[in-house]
């Protein structure tokens, strides 16, 4: 394909149309192979502070390799190559200088499916904290309930903090499992199809949280659902086997496709 | 369409047969070993013949506690030995390891758990009893010949380690992946999320393997019975030879058969350790359903 978008064109595209966004992500030059295959090619992007960028494409295009790219969840596939260089907050992570833990407390990760922790539900979300050393259990208790009045879980679940989070609904932790990522209180939420294994009302309650939190955070959201990107975008980054086709506010992108393959995408819906 | 419903009929059937049996066979091994019984049970009370130490069947006397304390002294030693060992390797080769490292142990451990356990007595002769004997109890000045609780319990502990083994790696295989990424992604390190993620996940599963390893080591005759000395006391210390329960049985059995109620007792002996090896079970289930709880 041809038309992979540079850097150059990314910071046109923010020039022209998005006014001064302040960049909190900027990937530059990623590649990311394994043995057999070519995953991520030549990706720039810039994500803008604050804002919801989805990244939009069809199953196995490469969406979710490069979110964990972002927070390096990659190390844990070890027939990953990464090259490149992908800055967070103007350090790049990729070269290794920087403690990964602290980076990744950055970022709260929403996975497709609720993986909460083998443990009670107060303790799933003071589990970051006692990572990032918070030791005043008065902070701790305080900082547990904020984060699940986030998610509007508090009310359901204030009465049983102590019990196993595997008991909650498959909804219910999902918003856990979101508020469990923002009690480290990152800057940015890395978030891989959140409701793709949810309910619709569940999902909507995700999609509601997320427009409220982007006041105070910066929201990647890799989805395949075009009425949730429509729904939730300011930005989008539409990919497809492995490249960047188009990039630009969402709007734009939505009602202006300028390739043939987005164009299609938008007309099939999936 | 009657005869599909009759070969569901029946294949539904036969199946509850075989369950059966699998169940009803607990009961007839229980039922049998306690008719067996019967003589010494009529003419001992029970309390003596298990806290007894006094073992002179020729004057009719069955004191069981000397082989008791053996067969746990030598399990549990040889468990505190080979349980933290076994973990850490689980936890290295399922998450430390490169996956060929994986993949090479795995012939090998199979090929360890297939080793007959004669060999493993053997080897205990030759290497284990003198290493005992001439290295580490006149360390700590003990006059043993080797035939000792603790040579049967590093013997146990290598043999058990196969069997555990292979059990961890299947519970930590089965922990998803993606609960490692969340806990990692909250900024733990790789250290934390195996003590706070993994292991507690796989708690369940690593109890049930300490307890199958539990029953399978008190189980164990011939290698223990190579290396234990085989004499009737009450072991004061590890360096102390024991007489383990399975060992007592395979010794005696079809001898001695003349002394009276020496079948019935030996016979006991194997009752005792039935109930021990429930018992334990029944621990560890308890535990297990406690870690599930959480």
């Amino acid at each position: 394909m041809s038309n992979i978008i540079t850097s150059t064109d990314i910071n046109a595209a923010l020039g022209n149309n998005a006014g001064n966004e302040v960049p909190i992500v900027n990937i530059r030059n990623l590649n990311v192979r394994s043995k057999s295959a070519h995953i991520l090619k030549d990706i720039n992007l810039i994500i803008p502070k604050n804002k919801i960028t989805v990244l939009l494409g069809p199953s196995g295009c490469g969406k979710t390799t490069l979110l964990k790219c972002m927070n390096r969840l990659t190390d844990l596939y070890s027939e990953l190559k990464l090259d490149g260089s992908i800055e967070i907050d103007g350090e790049d992570i990729l070269s290794g200088k920087y403690d990964i833990t602290q980076i990744r407390q950055k970022m709260g990760l929403v996975m497709q499916r609720p993986f909460p922790l083998p443990m009670s539900i107060y303790d799933n979300i003071a589990y970051g904290l006692k990572l990032k050393g918070v030791t005043n259990k008065a902070i701790i208790k305080e900082k547990v309930e904020k984060h699940l009045k986030e998610v509007a879980l508090w009310d359901e679940v204030k009465d049983r903090l102590k019990t196993s989070a595997q008991r909650l609904s498959i909804g219910q932790q999902q918003r856990l499992c979101l508020a469990r990522g923002l009690a480290v209180e990152p800057e940015i939420i890395l978030a891989d199809e959140p409701t793709s294994a949810l309910d619709p009302i569940s999902s909507r309650v995700i999609e509601e949280e997320f427009s409220n939190l982007k006041d105070d955070y910066t929201i990647i959201l890799v989805t395949h659902i075009l009425r949730q990107a429509k729904r939730l975008a300011d930005f989008v980054v539409f990919m497809y086997y492995g490249e960047i086709v188009e990039y630009g506010p969402a709007n734009e992108i939505f009602e202006n496709p300028k390739t043939d393959i987005l164009k299609e995408y938008l007309q099939v819906g999936h | 369409m009657t005869k599909r419903n009759l070969i569901d009929n029946i294949s539904s059937k036969w199946m509850i047969v075989c369950l059966s049996f699998f169940l009803l066979l607990p009961v007839a091994i229980a039922t049998g070993l306690v008719l067996k019984s019967e003589d010494l049970l009529s003419a001992h009370s029970l309390s003596d013949l298990i806290f007894s130490s006094d073992w002179s069947p020729s004057e009719g006397q069955f004191g069981f506690w000397p082989f008791i304390l053996s067969s746990l002294w030598v399990t549990i030693i040889a468990l505190i030995i080979s349980m933290p060992l076994c973990l850490l390797a689980a936890i290295y080769l399922s998450q430390f390891a490169p996956k060929w490292v994986l993949e090479f142990m795995r012939p090998v451990i199979d090929i360890l758990a297939g080793i007959p356990s004669v060999v493993y007595g053997v080897w205990g002769v030759l290497v284990v009893v003198p290493f005992v004997g001439e290295t580490v109890a006149p360390f700590f000045n003990n006059e043993s010949l080797g035939y000792s609780i603790l040579a049967g319990a590093l013997v146990l502990s290598v043999m058990s380690i196969p069997y555990i083994l292979n059990m961890l790696l299947e519970v930590f295989r089965q922990v998803p992946i993606q609960l490692g990424e969340a806990s990692l992604a909250l900024g733990a390190t790789k250290w934390e999320t195996i003590k706070h993620v993994y292991v507690r996940k796989g708690a369940t599963g690593i109890l049930s393997a300490y307890g199958l390893g539990f029953s399978k080591a008190l189980g164990e005759t011939i290698a223990v019975m190579m290396v234990i000395g085989n004499v009737v006391q009450e072991p004061a210390s590890v360096f102390d030879a024991g007489y383990p329960l399975p060992a007592l049985i395979a010794n005696n059995y079809g001898e001695m058969m003349s002394i009276p109620s020496y079948d019935s007792a030996l016979m006991f002996g194997s009752l005792l350790l039935f109930v021990i090896i429930l018992v334990i079970n029944i621990v560890f289930r308890y535990l297990i359903y406690k870690s599930e709880e959480k």
